[in-house]
């Protein structure tokens, strides 16, 4: 099992906007380099993606919260 | 001309020196490294004359290669960094080479770190300094942050080069849990009850997501303002003033909830009520805060805010004394 960290501190939200479904469902797969949430800071918002192939088993965090640097955001296994 | 090659650009960083002073009355701020201390004694340990132009990166920092010899000191927040995949060591100048790559990882305390090269990255000036004003594209690198696979020209090494000995711990800047901000109480505090200033200068507040080299956006408690009628040209809100110049540092209260610090690339003047200035020093403190951090912002007086100043020159003077004797 591995954890994907936060890279900058931020808000951190799920989905690519606000109507849109989320990038990934907790249970769902994910490949290697691809973006599971978005971190706003200084008015920009950066992709969060997950560094290894597996199933993201869940978040850590919820959709709008405030995360400091490092901070797990999300659990994948494979 | 010899030049550094970007592989990755970091999250947000650009070219900064000293600042570009003198041009506050046409709207233009100075931009510039925000911390200055961190970024001066970096200049010092490659050899450069103090002001030169270096890196300033945020949260994230570059990876950059070299082309020919040089040195390189990274400075200001703490960032595990590597020269060809082995560890190396911050606050100390690097000797480099051609191929050499010098890697930063994500901070682990502080906000921005800055990379110094010896000869100074050699952009055109613009206006009579090489910092970066991204509001405008104005300065820098084509007046915007460092994208993946730029170059960036440096200049020839005039200096011999510096002892190579680290700055000790003492002469570096500290990470603390509340950051104290010394501040000046004015333009307009008048316009804030006695129980808003109390307020202000009692409690930390908190770093929001909005925080960068415009200004910080800070929230934690709530403002009140005195009522008034307001007067000709002021505008309806509470909040609001008869325009006057932002000092950099100034911290406006837009709405009585959240107010915002001002800083290197702020605008210069506008019409909502400003509570204090940070004084100059403590912006660089300011600078090394990040999202979520906390700062308390403590009430000193002009007198203060120059004896910090000169502490500071005191500082950098020892750094110099250091590395050169």
């Amino acid at each position: 099992m591995a954890t994907i960290k936060a890279t900058m501190p931020g808000v951190v939200y799920r989905r690519p906007a606000p109507e849109a479904a989320p990038y990934v469902e907790e249970g769902g797969t994910v490949a290697s380099g691809q973006t599971v949430a978005l971190i706003e800071v200084m008015k920009n918002f950066n992709e969060l993606s997950s560094e290894r192939e597996g199933t993201l088993t869940r978040f850590l965090v919820e959709d709008g919260d405030e995360v400091s640097i490092g901070q797990e955001i999300a659990e994948v296994d494979g | 001309m010899t030049e550094l090659l970007v592989h990755t650009g970091g999250l947000s960083t650009t070219v900064q020196d000293a600042g570009r002073d003198g041009h506050y009355a046409i709207g233009m701020p100075p931009s510039g490294a925000m911390d200055q201390y961190s970024f001066r004694v970096g200049n010092l340990l490659v050899g450069n004359s103090e002001g030169a132009a270096a890196l300033e990166a945020t949260y994230i920092g570059p990876r950059l290669e070299f082309t020919d010899t040089r040195l390189v000191a990274v400075t200001g927040a703490d960032t595990p960094v590597t020269l060809n995949g082995e560890p190396a060591d911050t606050w100390r100048a690097l000797p480099v080479g051609p191929g050499d790559v010098l890697s930063l990882s994500p901070v682990t305390g502080g906000a921005r770190p800055y990379v110094a090269v010896s000869g100074g990255i050699a952009v055109p000036e613009y206006l009579g300094s090489r910092s970066t004003y991204t509001l405008t594209g104005g300065g820098g690198l084509d007046g915007r942050k460092l994208a993946d696979g730029d170059r960036l020209p440096l200049g020839a090494t005039e200096v011999p080069p510096a002892s190579g000995r680290p700055v000790p711990e003492e002469l570096r800047p500290g990470f603390p849990e509340v950051t104290e901000a010394r501040t000046v109480v004015g333009l307009c505090s008048y316009r804030f009850t006695h129980g808003a200033l109390k307020s202000f200068l009692g409690e930390p507040w908190k770093v929001t997501k909005d925080a960068d080299r415009i200004g910080y956006r800070m929230s934690g408690w709530s403002l009140d303002f005195v009522p008034r009628e307001q007067p000709h040209g002021a505008g309806s809100g509470p909040a609001n003033v008869v325009d006057l110049g932002y000092p950099v540092g100034s911290i406006q209260v837009p709405g009585g909830d959240e107010p915002i610090v001002l800083l290197n690339d702020a605008v210069t003047g506008g019409g909502y009520a400003t509570i204090g200035t940070v004084v100059s020093v403590d912006r660089d403190r300011m600078a090394q805060t990040k999202t979520g951090d906390q700062v308390s912002f403590v009430s000193v007086g002009l007198e203060d805010a120059l004896e910090a100043r000169r502490e500071r020159g005191e500082r950098l003077a020892r750094v110099r004394e250091l590395l050169t004797a």
